[in-house]
């Protein structure tokens, strides 16, 4: 008798549910659902503004610098001290350090010295070169690395991983083929060459041949999930209908696929920021005069126990950055999901029942 | 199939002739490696370039020098393979072969940690998605997937190795740290388990309390300096063992498995004392291999005593019980190691290095303790390597299994009354793992490329090291060399994982 009731409970709330995620989507174009889906998604919408606001903040600080060395064309920002001035007046800290940043956030009340920016905000190194100035160019460049990365490799592993997860037969042969000759060759030789041949090129440069070898894993992820996708009754369905091989591909696999092309691309978006600095700290990445934070983190790592702010400011900025990252690509494959049914909060279930209710 | 293979197989020859050939004259092209020696003031430096042109046969233009190169390495068809000299003149397959153990060792224990750890996590996050613990476990995951390695490895230098050095002069558990750990347990379990708000906090109650008796009592007897098990302790936690694994792998209500199981708890405890006498006499690996024969024997016999039908999943959990319980041994014969490692003189009561593969001032003799020092050595990298990697287990391994239990059979075999063990386990984690495989064959690969910036950081000479060095000083055989074994590494991975994948998933089928 019980039981029979707690079923009846659950198969009722079990209504409701179904019937609040269908209410939502009624009317919407797919387009609409994902835009909805994506604005709900709190972590999310937290680090878009986040992102948004720390881009803005990083590019307006340092300026812009483009052109090569011997004609640059330069912005200034609104930053005063650039990545080459020396202020010889170095900052003391409040026991003896000297260069110790002069920022201070916490307000009077707390500790008595009141807030403060001060003139060197992240302090400064053994030289006296401004270290906030350094750390928004590092993260400027760290930025747009990883932005012409995550795009080139988004293009082309797509690409390369629908056409042979939908093709198979010898185009899929020699493709995979040549993904497995790119997959063999070291990015960081290549780099040497260009270094060696060329000289420093730039960051742009940089990023674009990083772009061109970093699809690999993305495409037989997109082509995996092709030549699963490509077997399911849909696809046979829409075969039977008439469509032809573009309409399959872009109208009914790729909007299944495009979840794991976002999560991927996302994935590899924080990668790059992370290999780009790994790359500098190596020392085949961007070259001095030129800065970016993996390069920072690596000239400074020894002087960790006296001066730690070298070591905390440039890592704080690589990690808030793949962090924002990582959770709008979170926020975006929840959205993109078809099948991704919300939560059912509280809240929804007692507007159900009351809407239920006044009906 | 065997036809695909050999396909697969052949162009893989080709893709290695290409991409050698590439990558050899791109190195080639990219610097001089006598370049240092031209602008040397030093009186031999003449001499010395004329010796290295020669032994490296520097004057035969780098397209045809790479043609000398592929029949040295050919000659491995005939047994007689010479990779070339470096430019130390070492021979490079020696330089290899004694860089790989070190790689390995460096990467396998971390990977497999990761992927162990991650795929539980991921599974867990899953079941319970949308709850505090998904959300804690998705925030660290993203925060480990932006790490760098390097940075965050100065951070486990200082804290973790120092910092716990340190504690070990005065091993007393401060406060702050007890009540921290404790409410951090209690979180932790009250998350993972779940349920209503009472069960919730009654386990957080639990386990809190429980976490914090647990340090002051091992505080009090001096554990940290002294650590062990103990037959006792290695018995009870045998039990719990026997009981999970027996719930995971065929469920509780199967008897023969459980009385399986828990047999082998029993001779866990039975064969504790012959096991210390074993392992400490001579020739270890030999006992290893008798102690592991031994022990899946002993499980095979035990569950053919118990089942009567279905013996194979019977005999599995007996097998993975006994495995575990084995495990336990050796931890609290490590353990048992700990107090003579820290005494001796090279150590002197610090315990954990941060750089380096062995202690060099430690005695030899002793295999617990040098054992032990090589494990203290891995301990840094293996934990910075498993954060930053089973992130990414994490992530794919809930995203699939939420895939999977979306699916409609999931639905037919609730439908048909399955309980819920049967549905997670049976139907929805083994088609969890088809995606996984994929990834973790690609990882595996890569480990042997090796982590040159974690070896750089903890100091460890492997094969990142050797690749980073050929190309800092042009040294174009050894480049070759650690390429070769790469690449190789990296393409087999892939067919590996495209023949796995198709033999896993009926639906996909290769080389049509």
């Amino acid at each position: 008798m019980f039981k029979k009731k707690v079923k009846e409970q659950l198969s009722s709330t079990d209504q409701n549910e179904n019937a609040i995620a269908n209410k939502e989507t009624e009317g919407l174009s797919q387009g609409q659902i994902v835009r909805r889906r994506f604005v709900r998604h709190r972590a999310a919408m937290i680090s878009l503004w986040s992102l948004i606001v720390m881009v803005l903040f990083v590019f307006t600080a340092s300026g812009l610098h483009l052109g090569n060395e011997q004609n640059p064309i330069t912005i200034h920002g609104w930053w005063n001290w650039s990545i080459t001035d020396i202020d010889p007046e170095l900052s003391i800290g409040a026991d003896g350090i000297v260069g110790a940043p002069t920022l201070d956030l916490i307000p009077s009340f707390i500790d008595g010295t009141g807030f403060n920016i001060g003139n060197h905000p992240f302090g400064q190194d053994d030289i006296g070169l401004d270290y906030f100035a350094l750390v928004m160019r590092g993260a400027q460049q760290s930025i747009v690395v990883m932005v012409i990365i995550g795009l080139i490799a988004a293009f082309i592993g797509t690409v390369v991983g629908a056409v042979t997860g939908y093709f198979r037969g010898w185009v899929d042969a020699i493709l995979m083929r040549f993904t497995d000759f790119i997959i063999t060759i070291p990015a960081i030789i290549i780099g040497s060459v260009i270094g060696f041949q060329f000289g420093n090129l730039g960051v742009i440069f940089l990023a674009t041949y990083l772009g061109l070898f970093s699809w690999t894993g993305l495409s037989r992820l997109v082509r995996g999930e092709f030549l699963s996708l490509r077997e399911r009754e849909f696809v046979d369905a829409a075969r039977v209908a008439g469509a032809g091989s573009a309409r399959i591909v872009f109208k009914h696999i790729l909007p299944n696929a495009v979840g794991v092309i976002i999560v991927s691309v996302t994935l590899l978006m924080s990668g790059a920021i992370i290999t780009e600095s790994a790359l500098s700290y190596l020392g085949f990445g961007v070259v001095p005069p030129d800065v970016s934070l993996g390069l920072l983190i690596s000239k400074y790592q020894d002087s960790f126990t006296t001066r730690p702010w070298l070591f905390w400011y440039p890592g704080m900025f690589i990690i808030a950055i793949a962090l924002c990252i990582n959770f709008i690509g979170d926020g975006l494959r929840d959205a993109f999901d078809p099948r991704q049914r919300r939560r059912i909060t509280k809240k929804d279930r007692a507007e159900a029942k009351l809407a239920k209710a006044r009906a | 199939m065997i036809a695909y293979i050999l396909r697969r197989l052949s162009a893989l020859v080709v893709i290695l002739f290409g991409s050698s050939f590439i990558i050899y004259n791109l190195s080639a092209i990219s610097g001089d490696p006598l370049e240092a020696l031209r602008i040397s003031q030093d009186p031999n430096a003449a001499q010395q370039i004329i010796t290295l042109t020669r032994d490296l046969q520097l004057d035969v233009p780098p397209p045809l020098r790479y043609f000398l190169w592929l029949k040295g390495v050919l000659g491995a068809f005939v047994g007689q393979v010479d990779f070339g000299m470096t430019r130390d003149a070492q021979s490079v397959t020696d330089a290899v072969a004694a860089a790989i153990p070190t790689t390995i060792r460096l990467v396998v224990g971390a990977t497999v940690i990761a992927i162990i750890l991650g795929i539980t996590i991921g599974i867990v996050t899953a079941l319970r998605q949308y709850s505090r613990f998904d959300y804690a476990m998705t925030f660290f995951a993203f925060l480990l997937f932006s790490l760098p390695i390097f940075w965050f490895a100065v951070l486990l230098k200082q804290y973790l190795a120092i910092g716990f050095n340190n504690f070990l002069t005065d091993p007393q558990v401060s406060a702050p740290w007890i009540i921290g750990l404790s409410l951090f347990s209690g979180l932790f379990w009250a998350s993972v388990i779940g349920g209503d708000r009472r069960k919730v906090f009654t386990i957080f109650g639990i386990a809190a309390v429980g976490s914090a008796a647990v340090i002051m009592l091992l505080g009090s007897l001096d554990w940290f300096r002294n650590p062990g098990l103990g037959p006792i302790v290695i018995f009870g936690a045998s039990v719990g063992i026997a009981f999970a694994v027996t719930q995971l792998s065929t469920g509780l209500a199967v008897r023969a498995a459980l009385k399986s199981a828990l047999a082998m708890a029993v001779f866990g405890l039975v064969a504790y004392y012959p096991a210390q006498w074993v392992m400490e006499q001579e020739n270890h690996l030999l006992n290893f291999v008798l102690m592991a024969t031994v022990t899946v024997a002993v499980a095979i016999l035990t569950s053919r005593f118990f089942a009567k039908e279905d013996r194979g999943s019977v005999t599995r959990t007996a097998i993975i019980t006994a495995a575990f319980v084995a495990i336990l041994i050796i931890i609290d014969k490590f353990m048992q190691t700990w107090a003579p490692y820290m005494e001796t003189d090279a150590i002197n009561y610090r315990p954990v290095p941060t750089v380096g593969q062995v202690n060099d001032l430690l005695e030899p003799g002793n295999f617990w303790i040098s054992s032990l020092d090589v494990l203290m050595h891995m301990f840094l990298p293996t934990v910075a390597l498993t954060l930053i990697s089973f992130a990414g287990y994490i992530r794919y391994s809930r995203g699939s299994l939420l895939e999977v239990l979306n699916q409609d059979y999931i639905r037919t075999a609730r439908a048909k009354g399955l309980t819920e063990r049967t549905v997670i386990m049976r139907h929805a984690f083994r088609n969890t793992m088809i995606p996984l495989t994929t990834l973790m064959v690609v990882d595996f690969a890569g480990i042997i490329g090796g982590a040159i910036i974690t070896e750089r950081i903890f100091g460890w000479v492997g094969m990142g090291t050797l690749f980073n060095q050929a190309i800092n000083t042009m040294d174009l055989n050894l480049l070759m060399g650690v390429f070769l074994v790469t690449a190789t590494m990296s393409v087999m991975a892939n067919l590996i994982a495209d023949l796995l994948y198709s033999a896993l998933d009926p639906r996909i089928r290769v080389g049509k």
